[in-house]
Formats: structure tokens, C-alpha cells, sequence
């Protein structure tokens, strides 16, 4: 048994190919990166085994919340602010400058046409907490939700519908929102789900 | 520094050759410990808030809804063709044939579940007709269904490739064959 000491040295790693990797996934994924819009609801999207990824552009989403509360988005700019003037036409309320600043940087949107002027001038801490119980109106009798469908197919008609509802949303809400597209002769539309392996059969 | 691992490491160079006087030259030495860890933090940062995963979508068509004024009447079909789904919370129950339906129970368990009955049903449509196209599946999905469940039903289609199904709305004597089935297999 020889026991030998080994010398104390100082080891100097060259780091510089580990910075170097280091740097290009940091540009690589600076560049990829899309942040997320904040959204108004949190949703446990179902899995399935489609595979179409969403288009980028030109999308009406439909959330549904986990309690079935429902939300509307489109995603540009410009549609925001077209329906927005369409509502004001509509209903005739006035927004102010700000309010429509407010709008047009709203992914979501969740309130019932009588409340929107008021939810648009509050601040983002106070909109956040009205997003956790309110919801567009659904129901026959005052279907608000078909008029934002509305709003937003005449500001751009290439629109195209998805709906984005939680896994455990109650379905007649979901049954609601198909009849409410079908009214309006829409029979095609999308359901974001995530992906899931194909079986084997 | 890579003159430093290059051949020649072992005898460092004088600067004395031609007797000029030339100041010994000093790598000048960057500590990029900071560099790094600020590199390695940004990294962290970016892989943590990247979603790799791309939301998917799953296309759905529904049948028109056909009112009294468009004089239209809803597409007959042969019972030998048609199995019924109503799907209620994580489960499914169907029924073939029109006349006197009885009701099975089942889940969406890959191996044993609603997936296994849609392929026996194809045969034997396939046995009657001669083409397992013919096949027709009518989905009703319940009240007291979630979401999970409608996607599930509609996933099950893709998978099985089942083109013709329709979505359409359960009727109430359904919905009461549904609770008389459940009240027998749990009578408490």
C-alpha cells in the first residue's frame, strides 16, 4: 500500500467553449422566445392526439375557466380597437382615449357589455381581481357572447374561431358556446388542446 | 490562449534574440467568472420561460342547424349502421339499433374502453354492409360531462379515424335511460 500525495495545483479549466455554448443558446433562445400574452384565465388544456399547431394570426380565442366563466380575445391590435368602435356604435357608450389604450392592450376580455367602461378604467391589480368571477353572458336570454362574435367577424372577416376551455369546464357551457356558433353559421372551428403521443393500435 | 496548449508550450519564448531590449509581453488576464455566471443566469432564465410545447388544435365541424324554414329533413340512416354515444364523466355509455336500445357501459381506457367497442361495431357493420365506412357514430354528450370528456370522444374519433360521426343534443328519454341504468347498477 503506497499512499502517494498528489501536488497541490491549481487546475486552470479553459471556460472559453463552455462560454461560447453558453452564448449561443442564450442568443438562441432570446431570439425564439415569444412571451406569452398574459391571459385573463388559467386553463388546463386537454390532451389530445391532434396535431395542427394553432395559427399565428388572425385567431378568436373562446376561454372557458375551470368554474365555466367564458372569456373573448382576438389577437391583433387593430381588430381590438375595430370592435371596440363597433360596440360604442352599438351600445353607444364613449370611451375616452385612455380607455381605448386600455382595450387594445387587453388579450382577454371577460366582462358583460355594461361593465366594459368601467372594468377599462380600472387599474390592472383591480381588472385582475374582476377576472377571477365575471364572465360574458352565455345564457339565451342574453347572449353577449354572440354579439362580440359578431363584433369581431365584421372587423376581420378571415377570423377564425378557436375555443380554449379547461379540462374540467362543465360541458352544457361548451354546448352553449357551439349552438351560440352555430346560430351564426359558423360550423368549423378549432379546439386547442396539447399534444398527446398517438396510440399504437 | 490557445497559444497555450499549442506545441511549443513547454519553452517560453525570450524576447532577447537580436539583443533589442523588448518589454516581456503579459497576457493580460480577464477574470470572466461574472460574464459567466451572468451567461448561465440568462440561459436559466430563457430555457425556464420558453414553452416548447405549441398549444395544437383539433378542427371540429358540427351539423348545420336545421330550422323549420329551410324544408330540409334531417338525413335518414339504417339502424344496422349507427352506434349511439352518450358520454357522461369519464365514462360512456351506448346503445345500437333504435328499438328497444339496451345500454352498455364503458370508459376511455385505451385497451378495454370505448375504442374497442367502435372497432367491433365497425366489424360488424363491415360483415353487414361490406365497407366499414358505413359506419355512423352519434355522439350526445350530457349535461354532467366536462370538457375533457368532449375532446376524449372526438380524439377517440380521430384515432379510430371514424369520418362520419355527428355531434347532436341528447333527448330527454335518454338522459332517463342513462339515470335508470346507473339506479340498477347501484341501486343505493
Amino acid at each position: 500500500m503506497s499512499k502517494f500525495k498528489a501536488k497541490k495545483q491549481n487546475i486552470a479549466i479553459d471556460m472559453t467553449p463552455m462560454v461560447d455554448l453558453a452564448f449561443l443558446l442564450i442568443t438562441f433562445f432570446m431570439l425564439t422566445v415569444k412571451f406569452r400574452a398574459p391571459e385573463a384565465v388559467e386553463v388546463h388544456l386537454p390532451s389530445s392526439i391532434a396535431d395542427t399547431p394553432l395559427p399565428a394570426q388572425d385567431i378568436l380565442l373562446i376561454s372557458v375557466s375551470q368554474d365555466g366563466r367564458v372569456f373573448f380575445g382576438v389577437d391583433s391590435k387593430h381588430t381590438r380597437l375595430s370592435i371596440l368602435e363597433k360596440i360604442r356604435e352599438r351600445f353607444g357608450y364613449q370611451f375616452t382615449e385612455k380607455e381605448m389604450q386600455t382595450f387594445s392592450v387587453i388579450a382577454e376580455i371577460g366582462v358583460p357589455f355594461e361593465q366594459l367602461k368601467s372594468y377599462l378604467s380600472y387599474g390592472e391589480a383591480e381588472r385582475k381581481i374582476v377576472d377571477k368571477r365575471s364572465s360574458i353572458p352565455v345564457d339565451s336570454v342574453n347572449n353577449q357572447l354572440k354579439q362580440w362574435i359578431l363584433f369581431a367577424r365584421y372587423s376581420n372577416p378571415k377570423i377564425r374561431i378557436a375555443v380554449r376551455a379547461d379540462e374540467a369546464a362543465p360541458y352544457p357551457v361548451i354546448a352553449r358556446i357551439i349552438e351560440t356558433l352555430k346560430e351564426q353559421k359558423v360550423h368549423r372551428f378549432n379546439l386547442i388542446t396539447t399534444r398527446e403521443a398517438q396510440p399504437k393500435s | 490562449m490557445a497559444a497555450e496548449v499549442g506545441g511549443d508550450s513547454g519553452a517560453p519564448k525570450k524576447g532577447k534574440k537580436k539583443g533589442k531590449a523588448r518589454k516581456p509581453k503579459k497576457r493580460p488576464r480577464i477574470d470572466m467568472t461574472p460574464m459567466v455566471d451572468l451567461g448561465f443566469l440568462l440561459l436559466t432564465f430563457f430555457v425556464l420561460t420558453t414553452t416548447m410545447t405549441t398549444p395544437n388544435t383539433m378542427p371540429v365541424v358540427v351539423p348545420p342547424k336545421i330550422t323549420e324554414k329551410d324544408e330540409v329533413e334531417p338525413p335518414k340512416i339504417a339502424e344496422g349502421k349507427v352506434i349511439t354515444l352518450l358520454v357522461g364523466r369519464g365514462k360512456v355509455y351506448y346503445y345500437t339499433g333504435v328499438e328497444n336500445p339496451e345500454l352498455h357501459q364503458t370508459d376511455f381506457s385505451p385497451k378495454t374502453g370505448i375504442r374497442r367497442v367502435l372497432l367491433n361495431r365497425r366489424e360488424e357493420v363491415k360483415d353487414r354492409y361490406g365497407s366499414e365506412d358505413e359506419m355512423i357514430v352519434i355522439i350526445k354528450v350530457m349535461d354532467e360531462a366536462q370538457y375533457k370528456d368532449f375532446v376524449d370522444i372526438l380524439d377517440e374519433m380521430n384515432i379510430i379515424q371514424q369520418k362520419k360521426y355527428a355531434l347532436v343534443d341528447i333527448t330527454k328519454e335518454e338522459a332517463d335511460m342513462v339515470s335508470d341504468y346507473k339506479k340498477s347498477v347501484n341501486p343505493s
